[in-house]
């Protein structure tokens, strides 16, 4: 199949040579064997069929052949599949938090990240979770999939990375507007490495160098969020309201079923945040998003707060 | 048996009832006209669906937006879905070619209950129109995907309801249709036709019928409790309420996969009874046949956990269900062994239907054995919801079920219209079509080990080179179709006339009646001696 970097990838891909010969053969075999009857049989070069009488014996074995055969690609399918079922008790534990549409990967220390970082050789953990319908954790390098199932506990994953490098993340069960997009990235690390950007204490605090530029911060908490899914940054409407231009206007909202004018302040950036659906801005509607409670702080709003401000320019 | 013989009877296409024009169509319990009312309803709606399919293509041509936005697309591909699937395959070939030579093939002067066979059309229609109503009330156009999967189809701001309700209703169509084949089978058999001497055709249908009428209550239950949900919130499926989104999945398959059975067993059906006549010769393996229809109606009950590998079931369930799985894969490969076996020592004629066939059985042998590959657990964890999946669902349902209904209606033609097809053009739309069809869905192979997961309106550039030739094959196909569906709605009006009642020397009985038949198909019932396809 394509390269892979897991454990998990030589049990697979071994079941799927297994059944890719088998049935090569067998499509070449018969295909042949159709083409070569309909050339020497053709009514032109065999003007009389001969009939042939019905073969237990031969019926047996195109049964009993193809089952034998079968379960052995059960047998290498199940071999393959059942240290995927077994996750170690030790490793690294991440939660991952998928909503539509974009993943957040919790690590046990609690750092967040929207990328998931991991070490190389070491067993890694996921806990699953789905926040509002059903995603699905894909990373086709590794051969895992799982799906991601609001309200069931107990849902996991694991892996072992053999390979660093960056790879994809997908997410596989449709869920929505904008499924396709819902893509991050797993990030496999050197051991040293990772434990190093693990512990790293600036990315626990947010602790933000006197030269940094809020508005890139912003930027950098707006995208990593995956808030840019639904809200675009170039004045187009994709599920929510755009960012662009909004900052300081004043606005018509619906708030608990009044129509109302407020101003597009950072009161109003909180509040919509923290609680989506208490004002809704005409035009949309209610129950699209869930709270960010927890997820941003506040001193992040204020740095995005800056890049709004800035896409006003 | 090819004689010509002209017949003093009108044929069932001219025949005045008590009603005239459209009404004598749409008001009619001949098991015939009813067959082209399903027909007709189904090429109008296999029309707008694969252009449909067609467009979205078109969007995936290309990464990013190129002729639709996301909305459009997966309203698209949910409307596809919902008419490829409960409106043009589930019924099918059973409700046109079932409808129309079921009878005829059996010896008998119509179904068992001809007004509940009407019936069924009108459910049919009405189902339909409330499917429609979807597209055009309320908040937007189903956005689900055809399969409803919760909690999706309970927080998604479009108009659900009537498809969840249309589809209800197409359902009572089905098992209506299929309780009437059932005592048709086997009250209405002429004199002489024991089981064993029935054509493998009707043989199918029965198979069919049983899982219509036993399966279809099950999605009928399912998709009223997602109404109920929807509206009443029941808390059944929906986690928030302490419902179980799983649960649904099982529901759901419960009947969507033995409907794949439904979908495919007519299928295998007509091709049993094109490939012996084509080969001049008596099937090969006529009860191996017939035993392999049944098991696969029986096994593929039980096989439902397969679109569930990566859901969160337990292990153990999912070791079960592999196994069941590999089971019905062997009826399936008895068939195509039995048909090559066939072909061996005939006297092979090159027509129409028979390219049918063959190009049947080796798309549908692309399909099985990619079908292998999933219901192996450790390749369906990586293949599962990518384009794989899509590729191998096309290449049984529209390369089995699509590949088998062109055999069959090139194969009755003369007889459901009393014309002959054009030849030529039919031979050239079946080159365009099987073509573009190979070119459409096997780079979806590739995609899905890949890795690009299914229902996708947008794709990482690694995807485009094969998404590009997809495209491309998509417009090849859908020239084939149109070539096809020209040329045999022309012949049907100005095609050649023939009242021959057998242009390709076929043993069955249909081919005894007059072309086209008459309206109670005898004028004496046939009697039956010696076993179908008998050369």
């Amino acid at each position: 199949m394509i390269s892979g970097a897991s454990t998990f990838v030589e049990g697979v891909d071994n079941a799927f040579l297994f059944i890719m010969v088998i049935s090569f053969f067998f499509l070449i075999g018969i295909t042949l064997t159709i083409l070569v009857f309909l050339i020497r049989y053709n009514h032109k070069k065999n003007p009389k069929p001969t009939q042939v009488k019905d073969s237990v014996a031969l019926e047996i074995t195109w049964t009993v052949i193809p089952l034998i055969l079968v379960m052995g690609m059960f047998y290498y399918g199940y071999v393959g599949w059942i240290p995927m079922k077994r996750p170690p008790d030790e490793g690294v534990v991440v939660t991952a938090n998928a909503r539509m549409w974009s993943f957040s990967f919790r690590y046990e220390n609690g750092r967040v990240s929207d990328k998931l970082y991991v070490p190389k050789d070491t067993a890694v953990i996921i806990n699953l979770n789905a926040l509002d319908v059903l995603h699905s954790f894909y990373i086709p390098a590794f051969r895992i999939k799982e799906d991601m199932v609001p309200g069931l506990v107990n849902n996991r994953t694991w892996f072992e990375a053999t390979k660093t490098g960056t790879y994809n993340i997908f997410c596989a069960e449709y869920c929505g507007l904008q499924h396709s997009y819902m893509i991050s990235e797993v990030v496999v690390m050197e051991p040293e490495e990772f434990w190093e950007w693990y512990h790293d204490p600036d990315a626990m605090v947010m602790e933000v160098p006197d030269d940094a530029d809020p508005v890139l911060l912003g930027r950098q908490i707006v995208e990593r969020q995956g808030c840019v899914a639904c809200h675009s940054l170039d004045g187009s409407t994709v599920v929510g309201p755009t960012f662009k231009g909004r900052f300081g206007e004043t606005i018509t909202v619906m708030t608990q079923g009044e129509e109302r004018e407020i101003v597009y302040d950072e009161e109003y950036v909180k509040r919509s945040i923290y609680e989506p659906d208490y004002d809704i801005t005409e035009g949309f509607r209610a129950g699209q998003m869930l709270s960010y409670e927890g997820e941003i702080s506040e001193q992040e709003i204020e740095f995005i707060v800056e890049f709004l401000k800035s896409l006003n320019e | 048996m090819s004689e010509s013989t002209k017949s003093n009877h009108t044929s069932f296409l001219e025949y005045k009832g008590k009603y005239r024009g459209i009404l004598g169509w749409i008001l009619s319990t001949d098991h015939k006209r009813i067959g082209l009312l399903y027909l007709y309803t189904m090429l109008v709606f296999f029309s707008v669906a694969a252009i449909l399919g067609l467009l979205m293509k078109i969007q995936l041509i290309a990464p990013g937006h190129t002729i639709m936005g996301p909305a459009t697309y997966n309203a698209m591909f949910t409307m596809h879905g919902i008419i490829m699937i409960f409106i043009i395959v589930v019924p099918g070939l059973p409700a046109v070619f079932g409808n129309f030579f079921l009878p005829l093939m059996i010896g008998a002067k119509d179904v068992a209950f001809p007004k509940l066979n009407l019936a069924s059309w009108w459910i049919y229609v009405i189902g339909i129109l409330i499917v429609l109503t979807s597209q055009f009330l309320g908040d937007g156009p189903p956005d689900t995907g055809w399969t409803f999967y919760a909690p999706y189809s309970f927080q998604t701001p479009a108009n659900i309801v009537p498809a969840l309700v249309g589809a209800f209703v197409l359902g009572f169509s089905s098992i209506l249709t299929g309780i009437n084949f059932v005592v048709t089978i086997h009250r209405l058999r002429t004199p002489g036709m024991t089981w064993f001497k029935m054509p493998l055709f009707p043989w199918t249908l029965y198979a069919t019928a049983w899982i219509q009428i036993l399966a279809t209550p099950v999605i009928g239950i399912t998709l009223l409790l997602t109404v109920m949900e929807r509206t009443l919130g029941v808390g059944i499926f929906d986690p928030a309420l302490g419902g179980d989104p799983i649960l649904y999945q099982h529901l759901f398959w419960i009947y969507s996969h033995p409907a794949v059975y439904i979908m495919i067993l007519p299928g295998l059906g007509v091709i049993s009874e094109i490939i012996p006549v084509f080969s001049r010769k008596r099937i090969f393996g006529y009860k191996a046949i017939v035993l392999s229809s049944l098991a696969i109606a029986f096994v593929g009950y039980f096989v439902w956990g397969h679109h569930m590998f990566t859901s969160g079931m337990s292990g153990r369930a999912l070791f079960a269900f592999s196994f069941l799985t590999f089971l019905v894969a062997i009826p399936s490969a008895v068939k195509v062994f039995n048909w090559v076996a066939t072909m061996y020592k005939g006297s092979l004629i090159f027509q129409t239907p028979f390219f049918w066939a063959v190009s049947f059985i080796f798309v549908f042998m692309i399909g099985g054995f990619s079908g292998l590959t999933l219901g192996s657990l450790a390749t369906n964890v990586h293949l599962h919801d990518t384009h794989f999946v899509v590729a191998h669902f096309h290449f049984i349902v529209f390369g089995g079920t699509g590949f088998s209904f062109l055999a069959a209606i090139h194969y009755w033609f003369p007889k459901m219209f009393g014309r002959m097809f054009d030849a030529s053009w039919a031979n050239i739309g079946w080159v365009v079509f099987f073509a573009g069809f190979l070119t459409l869905y096997l780079p979806m192979f590739s995609l899905g080990i890949m890795g690009m997961p299914r229902r996708y309106y947008d794709y990482l550039p690694e995807f485009h080179a094969a998404n590009i030739l997809s495209s491309l094959g998509a417009m090849l196909m859908i020239a084939g179709a149109m070539i096809i569906i020209v040329n045999l709605v022309r012949s049907a009006r100005y095609g050649k006339k023939t009242n021959e009642k057998n242009p390709w020397g076929g043993k069955t009985l249909e081919w005894q009646a007059d072309t086209p038949p008459t309206l109670e198909n005898w004028e004496e019932i046939p009697e039956v001696t010696e076993k179908p396809y008998e050369y």
